[in-house]
């Protein structure tokens, strides 16, 4: 039994999430090109609806410059959502399998934000870091679809999706320079929460 | 897995959410978890007027409110009891207990070992998080001896409660253990406790990154359990004494007939009421 079993130390620096380091060979559940804009369709709404309850969390915690962060990430993520609808979908929204697509690697969508990643004294540098990784994980996602051996019509729709993924990449690289970053102590809280009188 | 187009808006793991915000921390374990169970209700098709989800007190036992099912948020150490309750009165419902770790193992403690005994066909779902968080961080039952913190300086010293063997000793009919950052994973394996006739037992590793930041390390130490369930209870029982607390699945499915109890009779007056409290 675990008795023996000590508590797990932090290291220095916690690294990105195992999801986002995972290996993930070729997705290519989608057969057509209806089928592949369904499920990137699915994955920007998925990652909308995410960046809305992290950004409704900052916002519990009062932390309303990242929640404000998450909001407009949310509204972006769901203009793109909606790009893909009305462009490739006929305006109708896909019937999705009960309780949502499955992905291969196991979790969530490849742009899902991880909502283990917040913290209460996070800053918007942070919460732009997080972005970031979901939008190269997109853009690998893509990617990897337009290498595999899916029908052409998939491969070139996931290409453009690719490019367009990179450039928000780009974008958010930009807007990360555009930031301050956080000092060192940034989680240093004067008023912990474990500390009780 | 094929997608068609939509004729009729299908219920979505989101349309078992209500509009009442979680109030956990940022960076919480349990936002995956309720992330989970609305996949898991959805993934079974049911329907949200037709499941009740109970729970007791604690961060995680504030979850019946940020589902659109019926629910009960009950006193200290007592969903079980009052799940119990309830899916007993109402077998056509589908009943999920929900709570944590302080909640369901120490409080609760005696409602747990019992309603594994009982196997009344309901589903625990225990957030662990190795604390008790809502007041501030004391240490619980599955609290590590070594946890040095100011509540508990150099640690307890106390050995750690483990749910899972003393859910299998108490005759749980299915047993496993999630990560929350695995929730779709966790989804499943909340979906097949569900299935599974009898009472399930799904203990979650949800971390609390506000008073146990370590916790966040969690998702580097899981890993899926190396063999699947077993039905035997003594090869369970081997597995989880030996078991390090990270081992991720079905550990076991057993077989035992769920309990429930006859239907009573609706009664048509209240003279037939009082007589069965005659002495």
């Amino acid at each position: 039994m675990n008795e023996t079993r000590k508590t797990i130390r932090p290291k220095a620096k916690a690294p990105r999430s195992a999801r986002a380091q995972a290996a993930n060979p070729g997705e290519t559940r989608a057969v057509n090109e209806a089928g592949f804009m369904a499920r990137a369709w699915a994955m920007e709404v998925d990652a909308a609806e995410r960046y809305a309850t992290l950004a409704d969390a900052m916002e519990e915690h009062n932390n309303r410059e990242v929640a404000e962060l998450f909001r407009k990430l949310a509204r972006i993520e769901q203009l793109h959502a909606d790009r893909i609808l009305e462009e490739h979908l006929s305006r109708r929204p896909p019937a999705l399998p009960p309780g949502g697509l499955q992905w291969d690697r196991g979790a969530e969508g490849p742009e899902t934000a991880d909502p283990g990643e917040l913290h209460y004294r996070m800053q918007p540098y942070h919460a732009l870091e997080i972005a970031l990784a979901c939008e190269q994980r997109a853009c690998e996602y893509f990617a990897r679809i337009a290498r595999s051996g899916a029908v052409p019509a998939v491969r070139k729709a996931a290409k453009e999706m690719a490019a367009e993924e990179a450039e928000h990449v780009r974008l958010i690289e930009d807007w990360l320079k555009r930031t301050p970053a956080p000092r060192k102590d940034w989680a240093h809280d004067p008023d912990p929460p474990v500390d009780i009188d | 897995m094929s997608i068609a187009t939509a004729t009729a808006a299908p219920i979505t793991a989101q349309a078992f959410k209500s509009d009442c915000k979680p109030v956990w921390c940022p960076g919480c374990g349990d936002y995956s978890v309720l992330s989970s169970v609305t996949k898991a209700f959805a993934m079974l098709e049911l329907r949200p007027e037709n499941v009740a989800v109970v729970s007791g007190i604690g961060c995680s036992s504030r979850i019946p409110a940020y589902t659109s099912c019926y629910g009960f948020h009950g006193v200290h150490g007592r969903a079980l009891a009052a799940a119990t309750g309830l899916k007993v009165a109402r077998p056509d419902l589908t009943v999920i207990a929900a709570g944590g770790d302080g909640d369901g193992y120490s409080i609760g403690g005696n409602h747990f070992l019992h309603a594994c005994r009982r196997n009344v066909d309901m589903t625990y779902v225990v957030m662990d998080n190795h604390v008790y968080g809502m007041t501030k961080g004391q240490p619980s039952p599955t609290t590590e001896p070594d946890w040095d913190s100011k509540l508990s300086p150099g640690g307890t010293g106390l050995r750690t409660f483990h749910p899972l063997v003393i859910a299998l000793a108490a005759g749980a009919n299915f047993i496993a253990r999630g990560f929350s950052g695995d929730p779709n994973g966790t989804a499943r394996l909340i979906a097949d406790a569900m299935r599974n006739p009898g009472f399930s037992f799904v203990e979650i590793l949800s971390p609390c990154v506000t008073l146990r930041p370590e916790q966040r390390e969690w998702k580097n130490a899981v890993r899926p359990a190396p063999v699947g369930a077993t039905d035997d209870p003594a090869r369970a029982a081997r597995r989880l004494m030996t078991d390090d607390g990270f081992n991720i699945g079905v550990l076991y499915v057993g077989s035992r007939k769920p309990y429930q109890p006859p239907a009573a009779k609706t009664l048509q007056r209240l003279a037939d009421l009082e007589a069965q409290f005659a002495i």
